[in-house]
């Protein structure tokens, strides 16, 4: 995992006098921003002294001089760490640093924004969006049907946690992207293996959060719902998915984020279409640029797929005592 | 109001022999009648297994032996009509107090269109009428346990078992929930089965009171109440002659300085 990693600056570094310390300024800031919602530019304090002052519960602090640029300086503050990211990738990629990490051959962000362009103009680069959310809606769904069933029937059912059990915990160690050789020869299409790949790594966050759920439902709204004349049916529709509802969730975020690394990484071996795909690709032909762009476009659909994710989760637990916070 | 109440009144019911027991322990075993319309109160000491005697009436155990009869019939055919009030919060938190009564309306099969009426009406009768649309997390714990006893009359019992209903609540809103209790009791007339540990409560309720002994279960003594829920009756030396009686079955029964002493 940690081969390729451009961003983190060594403090130290010559070209960059004195960025490190500014740059834990402004996350602090940031997050003590959430935390009190209401903050101003910070006085021109050090890194240390921020960091205690933000957390200690302090609500109302008084900002002196800043108090009337607090509007502003609060809808900038989200934005200030990313511009630098930005300001040090333009240093780092223009200066052509070379101290032991190499940024001689990286994009500069000017070029990763005209390569963006031309992507967003061309017909094939929505083409690889839409194979790889295709892709995603296809593996994330049946790994959310099936885990769910699975789920429900071993976290209920003594005869079928006899059987399913086992299956799960031998299969469950295996990383999904060891299974591509399999699906090559399973599957008569590349398309239906990479969906199963997918459909492999997103299936167990959700059936083993699913049998969590089942395990902390509470006794007594079965036991009332039975005494109240519900039989099998109605317990497991009115009772036992809805109470399991935020558990299930909680999986199916995390099952996202799974699905993604799999669908990237399959599509980067063996797809013929797909954002994975294309990024592999820009990087055969030495499009350094085109590589960013994917790379900023696979976060951007994660970032997208999780939001949904978290936004129906909310909807349906809306009942949760911490919902409306 | 009387199309809500429209069950038949309460049901008679027979314990013969009854024995539960878990994992070979024997936890209750008993002989009771009740007649249609009583209010029975079963009081013990706590973990004695007075909740399990409810628990099997109520089809969620499996009595090892004997019978429990509602009116000559079995319980096991006739579960739907023993109706349960639990002491933990046993409201369904993802469903507003008014659907929570529509879901035993649901399960009771009333049509769609008649079930908002119906749920509407029987939280007015438990004094919830402007709470209808309030999620349980917003209420607190007198008025969750008002939503289950609406939701609990919602499915027409014909017993109510009532398994340390207010339990949790404080003083001032115990009294209260037990004054709603024996208002809602005067106009459905069900027979009540009342688990509890507090001693006044069960003399200010009951017909009967029943004295368990520590577990396993077992009738000690039953107590009848003359003038039963006549109001000012606890300011009267009959009550803390009754109460002390009581208190000395609990308290100073060698059944429970042997299990103590053995436990």
């Amino acid at each position: 995992m940690s081969t390729r990693r451009p961003l983190p600056p060594a403090p130290e570094h010559g070209s960059v006098p004195g960025r490190g310390g500014r740059t834990l300024t402004a996350t602090a800031e940031a997050e003590s921003d959430e935390m009190t919602a209401q903050t101003g530019l910070s006085a021109p304090t050090t890194a240390t002294e921020t960091v205690s002052a933000a957390f200690p519960g302090g609500r109302r602090r008084s900002r002196g001089p800043f108090g009337p640029t607090t509007r502003l300086a609060k809808a900038a503050f989200p934005v200030l760490p990313l511009l630098v990211v930005l300001a040090l990738w333009q240093l780092l990629t223009v200066g052509k640093v070379e101290f032991w990490l190499s940024f001689d051959k990286l994009p500069t962000p000017g070029e990763v924004a005209t390569a963006l362009g031309a992507q967003l103009t061309s017909g094939t680069y929505y083409q690889d969006l839409l194979a790889s959310v295709r892709r995603i809606l296809l593996g994330f769904g049946l790994a959310t049907v099936v885990g769910v069933v699975t789920g429900v029937a071993v976290g209920r059912s003594r005869v079928a946690r006899a059987a399913i059990r086992p299956v799960i915990e031998v299969s469950r160690p295996i990383p999904a992207i060891a299974l591509v050789p399999l699906a090559i020869l399973l599957f008569p299409t590349s398309e239906q293996g990479i969906v199963f790949i997918t459909f492999f790594a997103a299936f167990f966050p959700v059936a083993v959060s699913t049998i969590h759920a089942m395990k902390s439902l509470p006794k007594v709204w079965e036991e009332a719902a039975r005494t109240m004349g519900a039989r099998r049916v109605a317990v497991l529709t009115h009772i036992v998915l809805p109470g399991a509802m935020p558990g299930i969730f909680s999986g199916l975020s995390v099952s996202m984020g799974v699905a993604w690394i799999c669908v990237i990484s399959a599509e980067m071996i063996s797809g013929q279409f797909g954002i994975g795909y294309y990024t592999w690709q820009a990087y055969g032909l030495l499009d350094y640029a085109g590589v960013v762009v994917g790379m900023l476009s696979i976060g951007a659909l994660g970032f997208g797929t999780a939001w949904v994710v978290e936004r129906i989760g909310a909807r349906v637990n809306h009942w949760l005592p911490r919902a409306a916070e | 109001m009387s199309d809500v109440t429209g069950a038949a009144g309460g049901a008679r019911v027979t314990l013969d022999g009854l024995t539960i027991s878990f994992g070979g322990m024997p936890a209750a075993q008993v002989d009771l009648d009740v007649p249609a319309g009583e209010i029975l109160v079963l009081l013990g000491p706590s973990g004695c297994g007075k909740s399990t005697i409810l628990r099997a009436l109520a089809g969620l155990l499996t009595p090892d032996a004997g019978r429990a009869e509602l009116d000559g019939t079995s319980v096991a055919e006739s579960r739907s009509r023993c109706a349960m009030v639990f002491q933990e919060d046993a409201l369904l938190p993802w469903r507003s107090a008014r659907r929570n009564v529509e879901f035993a309306l649901t399960l009771r099969g009333v049509e769609r269109r008649a079930r908002r009426r119906e749920a509407e009406e029987l939280l007015a009768q438990v004094g919830l009428q402007d709470f209808a649309d309030h999620m349980p997390g917003e209420l607190s714990g007198g008025m969750r346990q008002r939503v289950q006893l609406a939701r609990t009359l919602a499915t027409r019992p014909r017993v109510l078992l009532m398994d340390e209903p207010f339990g949790a609540l404080d003083a001032q809103t115990r009294s209260d929930m037990q004054q709603l209790l024996v208002t809602v009791w005067r106009e459905y007339r069900t027979t009540v089965l009342f688990v509890t540990h507090d001693v006044d409560e069960a003399l200010l309720l009951g017909d009967r009171v029943v004295v368990l002994t520590p577990r396993p279960a077992r009738v000690n003594r039953v107590i009848e109440i003359p003038e039963p829920r006549r109001p000012g009756a606890q300011f009267e030396p009959e009550f803390a002659r009754r109460r002390y009686e009581i208190l000395a079955l609990l308290g100073e029964s060698p059944d429970e300085a042997l299990t103590s002493a053995a436990g």
